[in-house]
């Protein structure tokens, strides 16, 4: 099969990036080295391409109404300009993706899905607002995504040639503007997926390459780094973000990772309603955060012991580039589930001490 | 990227530097590459006996594991102390200050050349 290929394709490979196959994507992995674009998102900036993320566009009189039926939170009342995280719900009440949601104007939405789950969450959202008077317009295909993240994000792009920066000071966290570069429309959300402030740029693809070299311009100054997807990965596992495929599935329910408060039920009618309704079985798996030992991480797939038997399994693990010491999320029997509680994580044959412990791992707040 | 050609390797992405009965090992630039910033390695310790071929040891990076093989039979002299506390160098230095392990050599194992080696990773 061949790979799709980024907007940002011919700059990726100027810059020397190492290539992933990321959901049918030709993705840059890392640039140079996954570590320093990590800290460099933890203490200046980086820039990533996110162009493989599917953008569903939801207008209409009904646009609201439609989204209220079609995911998990209430969208139709949330104000002009403000993005809100949520989900998509299979009947079951199992998790089919989960989106950030942007409001655009009064009749227009956003929904930010998944590259992996593009077209479930495309054809989900577009089977669920069939009956409510609205448009349902998948434009992965058009719009490129750059992100700036990292403290030193507001400064860049307020010294980014042809940007229009105007109120991005004053914007606050998951809330967006639309704006312009060089005349092209271009939405930007205070949002990210790294634990730090940042921004999200949301152009269309023709446009994508000159907004990527005038971030880099700006950004020379401010120590940004060019950032692959391996960083992305260490970087929201840390700030103890999920990811679809790991910590989210079909196979789990909200209340299982901890995305209960996500699920509105004071709605009357969404799909997903009566499967969370349902609850989950007593032996439920929960996620947790695990922290262990050494240097030695747990990865995907490995088990969780308690006494010598599996209680659990690894869904994200890394050496946490920030903190030093292994982290993880992991999905265990509920009677492990508690904060202290000491387990441990099979490395490949040899049992490493771990204690659950709260999410997020890391926290800005908590580190300045 | 250059291979240094004074040096055997294996299919494994080892490179091997033999000395009359010493072999001194490490991984390849390629590999290197391939795994990342590697944070943490297991080395076998001074005094064991390995056998060509057999797993012996890991380099773990920030996103995956890579098993490290025996290139060659023999007991190992010697592991490099300064890759243990500073993973890195094999990112940095991978045919220097980057190398693993020494061993004494009884019998060496399925070894290919600077040019081989090439051939196997532009395959």
């Amino acid at each position: 099969m061949t790979l799709k290929q980024s907007p940002l394709d011919a700059i990726h490979r100027e810059l020397g990036a190492s290539f992933t196959d990321f959901a049918g994507w030709d993705m840059p992995v890392r640039y140079t080295s996954d570590l320093a674009e990590h800290h460099a998102v933890r203490t200046s900036a980086g820039i990533f391409d996110l162009s493989h993320m599917a953008e569903i566009y939801v207008s209409g009189p009904e646009s609201g109404a439609a989204l209220d039926f079609a995911l998990a939170g209430t969208l139709s009342t949330i104000p002009l300009g403000r993005a809100k995280y949520s989900l998509i719900l299979s009947e079951q009440g199992t998790v089919v993706d989960d989106v950030v949601v942007y409001r655009l104007g009064d009749d227009e939405f956003l929904v930010v899905a998944n590259a992996g789950n593009r077209f479930p969450a495309a054809a989900a959202i577009r089977e669920r607002a069939a009956n409510f008077d609205c448009v349902v317009d998948d434009r992965s295909d058009d719009v490129a995504l750059i992100a700036v993240q990292g403290p030193n994000a507001l400064a860049i792009l307020e010294a980014t040639g042809g940007l229009d920066s105007d109120g991005l000071a004053e914007l606050g966290y998951y809330r967006c503007l639309p704006r312009s570069f060089d005349g092209t429309p271009v939405l930007i959300g205070r949002t990210g997926y790294t634990g730090e402030d940042g921004f999200e740029l949301y152009i269309e693809n023709a446009h994508a390459a000159e907004l990527w070299k005038a971030l880099s311009t700006a950004g020379a100054g401010h120590d940004l780094l060019a950032c692959g997807l391996a960083c992305r990965d260490t970087l929201r596992l840390e700030a103890g973000m999920p990811l679809y495929g790991h910590e989210l599935s079909l196979d789990l329910k909200p209340i299982q990772s901890g995305l209960e408060k996500v699920v509105d039920m004071s709605k009357d009618n969404f799909v997903g309603r009566e499967g969370v309704m349902a609850g989950v079985s007593a032996g439920a798996v929960r996620l947790v955060g695990i922290q262990s030992e050494g240097k030695r991480a747990g990865r995907a797939d490995y088990a969780i012991h308690s006494n010598g038997r599996t209680i659990g399994v690894i869904t994200s693990g890394a050496l946490s580039p920030t903190l030093g010491y292994p982290i993880a999320f992991a999905l265990v029997e509920p009677e492990f589930a508690e904060p202290g509680t000491t387990v441990d994580v099979d490395v490949r044959g040899t049992d490493i001490p771990a204690v659950v412990v709260p999410l997020p791992f890391y926290s800005r707040k908590a580190r300045s | 990227m250059s291979i240094p050609t004074n040096l055997q390797y294996t299919s494994e992405h080892e490179w091997v530097r033999i000395d009359g009965d010493t072999a001194v090992v490490g991984i390849t630039q390629y590999a290197a590459d391939a795994l990342g910033d590697v944070v943490y390695v297991d080395l076998p310790k001074a005094g064991t006996t390995i056998a060509a071929g057999a797993i012996v040891g890991e380099a773990e990076s920030t996103k995956s594991v890579g098993e490290l093989f025996a290139p060659v039979s023999g007991e190992i002299l010697e592991a490099n102390q300064a890759v243990i506390d500073s993973p890195e160098l094999v990112n940095s230095d991978p045919y220097g200050a980057g190398w693993l392990f020494s061993v004494s050599v009884s019998s060496l194992g399925a070894l290919i050349s600077a040019d081989e080696y090439e051939d196997l990773i532009t395959e």
